[in-house]
């Protein structure tokens, strides 16, 4: 069976005042129908371009390649605006970071939430409306049917966010795109919306794109996850292989506090890596990661390769599995 | 909603009766009233006299508690000059300025929101810098002689509209035009402006992320937004428009309250002038009112706590 989502070596360059700037650099992954994969990774690694590349979302500026980008059976690489036009909101749905602001402050929650199934379904309103409680009391929300009145400034964020996560469960979407659904919300309720995201995920066998900084959480609902650095991915695997035995020493930077797989601390933040993220502007050579990298060599300034381990697992690292094994070890003792 | 009108009104109500005092003691601090109107050649006696009349001679504060007490009455008092009483006389001019100034407004809305939303989908782009030039250049040139270039222009040369009155619709076409003009270029700004800003917010993204059209999102999702500030500027550019006919019922020889003042205040009759300065002050108050409400229609955030 064919992935729902292929992604094969995209790219997104933006054109900026000091040359170009590449915040993705030939990304690779694919996601089935069911499954969630978390994109993980530092700010500004690339990670809400790449998910606004696969809607179709990004800044007028940036100039996006892919040898291979479909949905079903949708080439997104080739489709006019209007097919993508098509497909947003119905087969593929986006969750944004900010809840406070995504929701237009002029209209109520109903008219905001009965769009989208009117535009690509064109049913009645009332059928619409009849949806809308159904997924505002599937997302937790009490008293449904009052909610479609209410306006946005009336809901405290973590409302507003189940608000999002049941517009974008309107048309009932084989995709769900997720960029970090949960930043901007409480702490205390964080990892509440991301199983709920989770649970909804399951139910509806949706496929799952789920950024997120909450390791907890990734290990918690992720299926496979990507790691990604500077504008690449340099790490995939399931979540099981990449916890127990992540294989590129960035991998194991960020995990550096829940070091023990299982046992994640919930609400675990990516641990802070001294150094500095590498300039995306201009030509890169070689493995991103070096300035940073305790176990850096001249032989990483020219590689750039990704090890293929078989099954999704893969890492980009001039290591050998065995090499990285051994280097964990050696990390682990100081 | 009730509520925030009920506030409103009541709010309204209290400028109302200070600009009422305003309006009666301004006209009393520009010289001794009983000296001017007796004229050049009168002796003390007769300006004594005339004061007594006019009741002149009375505390100030009685003074205005008559004739407050008259004004809600509707009794403004007599022209000096005209035989009508001074509600008949302004009554009687006032449609022809409110028709002028409202024609001006909706030409400015019907020009300065269309050009404001496409420059804010192309900024920068020629019809951007096309509209900023003209609203910049408009800016320069004064009301009246604006006025009378388009007069020389449309009715001398070309004779398509009538060269000066009041009487028919087409009498309105370039006096409002000129009216209109001056408003235009701070209702485009803003509204390119708002636009700009609304066009970057996040729900606009959500909007597209639904899969809307780019039709939709502008008209929907957009321009909802962005038109909010638009609506107080346009009730300030309409009061703006009554002062501005003064000199645009001048050019154009309409009978209006404009051309009433112009003349009073030449002829120093204060009654008129009073009551115009009243009622004009009372649009103002009156649109404020008005724009508060419409913006709580289109910002829930004001109209629903
Ligand atoms: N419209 C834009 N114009 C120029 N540069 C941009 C634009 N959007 C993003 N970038 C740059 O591209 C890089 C990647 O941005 P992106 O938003 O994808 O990061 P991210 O991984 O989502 O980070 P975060 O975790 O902070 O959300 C960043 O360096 C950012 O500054
Ligand atoms: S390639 Fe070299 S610098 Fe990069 S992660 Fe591997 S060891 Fe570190
Ligand atoms: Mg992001």
């Amino acid at each position: 069976m064919s992935a729902l989502l292929d992604v094969q070596d995209l790219t997104v360059d933006i054109p900026v005042s000091d040359g170009e700037l590449h915040p993705v650099r030939g990304i690779s992954f694919s996601i089935e129908r069911g499954e969630t994969l978390c994109l993980v990774g530092e700010s500004g690694c690339g990670k809400s371009l790449t998910s606004l590349a696969i809607m179709g979302l990004l800044p007028k500026r940036a100039q996006r390649t892919a040898r291979v980008l479909r949905i079903g059976d949708l080439d997104i690489s080739s489709a006019s605006s209007r097919e993508m036009a098509h497909i947003r909101g119905n087969s593929m749905a986006m969750i944004f970071q900010e809840p406070m602001t995504s929701l237009n402050p002029a209209y109520t929650i109903g008219n905001q939430l009965e769009e989208a199934l009117i535009r690509h379904r064109r049913v009645s309103r009332a059928k619409a409306q009849e949806r809308a409680v159904y997924l505002l009391e599937k997302v937790g929300i009490t008293g449904a049917a009052g909610r479609l009145r209410q306006y946005p400034h009336q809901l405290s964020g973590g409302l507003r966010q189940r608000v999002m996560i049941a517009m974008a469960l309107m048309c009932g979407p084989e995709l769900i795109i997720a960029d970090e659904p949960t930043t901007a919300l409480d702490v205390t309720i964080q990892a509440q919306i991301l199983l709920l995201l989770a649970d909804l995920q399951r139910e509806f066998h949706m496929g799952m794109l789920l950024i997120t900084h909450d390791l907890g959480v990734v290990a918690r609902v992720a299926d496979r996850v990507a790691v990604m650095y500077a504008g690449q991915i340099v790490e995939q695997g399931t979540a099981a292989e990449v916890f127990e035995r992540p294989l590129h020493p960035y991998t194991r930077g960020l995990m550096a506090c829940i070091p023990i797989p299982g046992k994640t601390v919930r609400g675990g933040r990516l641990g802070s890596i001294p150094g500095l993220v590498p300039s995306l502007i201009g030509d890169m050579h070689g493995c991103a990661f070096r300035d940073r990298c305790a176990h850096a060599t001249s032989a990483c300034a020219s590689y750039e390769a990704m090890r293929d381990q078989g099954d999704g697992r893969a890492y980009r690292c001039v290591m050998t599995p065995e090499e990285t094994m051994a280097a964990s070890m050696r990390e682990q003792a100081a | 909603m009730l509520n925030f009108a009920l506030r409103r009104f009541l709010l309204a109500a209290l400028v109302a009766l200070t600009v009422s005092i305003v309006a009666f003691f301004l006209v009393r601090v520009s010289g001794d009233l009983a000296t001017s109107l007796a004229g050049q050649e009168a002796s003390a006696e007769d300006i004594e006299e005339i004061r007594k009349a006019y009741g002149l001679d009375r505390p100030i504060i009685v003074q205005y508690a008559d004739w407050l007490g008259a004004a809600v009455q509707g009794d403004f008092g007599e022209s000096l000059f005209f035989p009508d009483t001074v509600w008949e006389l302004v009554s009687s001019r006032l449609p022809t300025t409110l028709r002028l100034a409202m024609s001006g407004l909706i030409i400015s809305l019907l020009v300065g929101i269309p050009f404001g939303v496409i420059a804010a989908l192309r900024p920068n782009s020629w019809i951007d810098r096309l509209a900023m030039t003209i609203a910049v250049a408009g800016q320069a040139i004064p009301t009246f002689w604006m006025g009378l270039m388009l007069m020389v222009l449309f009715s001398l040369m070309l004779g398509w509209t009538p060269i000066s009155g009041d009487e028919s619709w087409r009498h309105f076409i370039l006096p409002a035009v000129t009216l209109g003009y001056y408003s235009t270029p701070p209702i485009m700004r803003l509204t390119r402006s708002g636009m700009l800003e609304v066009l970057s917010a996040d729900y606009i993204r959500t909007a597209y992320a639904k899969g809307l059209r780019p039709m939709p999102v502008l008209f929907k999702h957009a321009l909802r937004n962005a038109v909010i500030p638009v609506v107080a500027l346009a009730s300030v550019q309409f009061g703006h428009m009554l002062s501005g006919a003064i000199v645009i019922e001048s050019v154009f020889a309409m009978q209006g309250i404009g051309y009433l003042a112009w003349e009073s205040i030449l002829r120093n009759d204060i009654a008129v002038i009073q009551t115009i300065l009243l009622i004009v002050c009372m649009f103002y108050v009156f649109l404020t009112v008005l724009s508060d409400l419409v913006n709580a229609w289109l910002d829930p955030r004001i109209r629903v706590s």
